[in-house]
């Protein structure tokens, strides 16, 4: 078992919307230093989950600590990365200026100073190779260059958890590996939630999965490396995957059987 | 163009003009980030309902109008913030409704004789001074209301939901918005009249912003344009004894197509 410290701990969450059930009798924990990724078919409460995370949503019941505070009151302990917009592309801004909106916070909004957050802002596009960026447009960016503005935007409030929603959506298949590599880096540092909408293919950098469909199944590291042939997608019918899996060479990981 | 300024009637347009430049290249910045431009246009059609409304219940002209269109706008914004996906047929409906109880009201006001002409297109020649110390007042109150919510403004323009989670009231700070819009629209059809004062609003912002680095760039920037435009166009129209309103929408109008060839040839 896993004994690093508890970062996030949903226990008995269920959440409805419009009278559906989206999320049932969710328990999940993270721990530092892990990096999750969160998959589960369209519809099936990912984004609900982050939302929930982040203080976004409230639980009809069940409860939701983030680092033994409630979610809203732990927003600078997460930086978020949200899904890339692409219609903000034409939005007068600058890099750094996208950047240091990460640093905000409304109470200290009268006497904190730019000049310093501007300096940081800086200096976390140093570490994540965009320097040459700071005063381009974000029109002249490509997909996996944008990806690192937001990461950098996250970066602001020296969080420990990065929590990234369908990050690698848009960005070519190098720049993925690319921005896989970055994400593995961070992760010596800094424990990482992601939700990916990719169902076949997951960073081999992951250590642990979540399956979410309506309720939710973590798969911890210890068991992705057993060669249990069993599936993680429920079909309507017979509750199992519907989805064959074509790979070069050994199959990397196969999950436990579960039921949602 | 010194002479004519020697008329008071030029001097008030002028002032008028240029407040109206200000406050419209400075909401219309945030119109066009935040995409609600049609539900600008929504707020200055349905503003006639306003207008038809004070002039009914012999209200004072101004603070009926203003009173009405922020509800109308607040009214538009709320339906739409609830049911995004249909929010510009919903908006249309509004529009239509308010100018139609705009026209029912002013029919139904006994030996009164509207004339529709001077809301449609303005009537900036006639800006009485009290008109010219409301706009000033409003101007000031968006300056200020920009100085101090510009990060917050900037946060929620560009990413609603970070800037939620950054703890930004995003809703306060949206309706916020739509009034100081309301305002603003109901104020610059004074000037420029309700059909015309979309392309006031939008025309300088939208030349600016992919020239912008910034939004306040954008506003600067739009607000330099306004002010050109209005200007060039009072002077044209005093030459050419043309309509005012007009007259500066179609100097914007050909600023407007001029930029987007050569932007196209750079």
């Amino acid at each position: 078992m896993n004994n690093a410290p508890i970062l996030i701990e949903l226990k008995d969450v269920f959440f409805t919307y419009h009278q559906r059930t989206v999320l049932k009798n969710v328990n999940l924990t993270v721990r530092q230093n892990d990096y999750i990724a969160i998959i589960g078919p369209n519809g099936g409460g990912k984004t609900t989950l982050l939302k929930l995370i982040l203080g976004l949503l409230k639980p009809d019941s069940g409860s939701i600590v983030v680092q033994g505070k409630a979610p809203q009151k732990a927003s600078h302990i997460i930086g978020y990365v949200p899904q890339e917009v692409y219609n903000k592309r034409h939005f007068p801004i600058s890099v750094v200026d996208i950047v240091q909106m990460g640093a905000f916070s409304p109470k200290k909004h009268l006497f904190r100073s730019r000049k310093k957050s501007k300096q940081k802002a800086i200096e976390i596009l140093h570490r994540l190779n965009m320097s040459e960026f700071v005063r381009a447009h974000m029109r002249s960016l490509s997909g996996g260059q944008c990806q690192r503005v937001y990461i950098a935007r996250a970066l602001m409030t020296d969080p420990e958890i990065l929590l990234l929603d369908e990050p690698t959506t848009g960005i070519d298949s190098r720049g993925q590996v690319e921005f896989y590599h970055l994400l593995e880096s961070l992760n010596k540092t800094l424990t990482i939630v992601m939700v990916s909408h990719d169902m076949m293919a997951i960073s081999r950098h992951v250590k642990s999965i979540a399956c979410v469909n309506r309720s939710v199944y973590y798969h911890e590291q210890t068991e992705i490396s057993e060669t249990t042939i069993q599936s993680m997608y429920p079909d309507e019918t017979r509750d199992e995957c519907p989805i064959e899996l074509i790979a070069h060479g050994m199959p990397h990981r196969v999950l436990q059987h579960h039921e949602h | 163009m010194i002479e004519a300024l020697q008329y008071e009637f030029m001097q008030h347009a002028l002032i008028a003009g240029l407040f109206a430049s200000v406050i419209c290249s400075i909401m219309g910045s945030l119109a066009i980030v935040n995409r609600i431009v049609f539900l600008s246009g929504g707020i200055a059609h349905a503003a006639y309902g306003g207008i038809g409304l004070s002039i009914f219940m012999g209200w004072p002209l101004l603070v009926g109008t203003i009173g009405f269109s922020i509800a109308t706008a607040i009214l538009m914004a709320v339906i739409a913030l609830n049911n995004k996906e249909r929010s510009d047929a919903i908006i249309g409906v509004i529009w239509a409704t308010g100018m139609a109880c705009g026209i029912v009201f002013v029919d139904m006001t006994p030996g009164y004789q509207v004339d529709l002409m001077s809301y449609l297109f303005g009537s900036i020649l006639t800006v009485p001074q009290t008109d010219l110390i409301v706009m000033g007042g409003i101007t000031c109150l968006i300056c200020i209301f920009i100085s101090l919510f510009y990060d917050q403004l900037l946060a929620m323009s560009y990413d609603e939901e970070f800037a939620k989670v950054r703890g930004i009231y995003v809703k306060s700070l949206y309706f916020s918005m739509i009034t100081l819009l309301a305002v603003t629209i109901v104020l610059v059809i004074q000037v420029v009249g309700l059909i015309l004062v979309i392309a006031l609003l939008t025309i300088p912002a939208y030349m600016m912003e992919q020239y912008a680095n910034s939004l306040f760039q954008m506003m600067i920037g739009a607000i330099v344009l306004g002010c050109l435009f209005t200007t060039v166009g009072l002077f044209v129209a005093f030459e050419l004894n043309v309509s005012a309103g007009a007259s500066i929408i179609l100097v914007a109008g050909i600023a407007f197509f001029v930029n987007i060839v050569f932007s196209k040839q750079a």
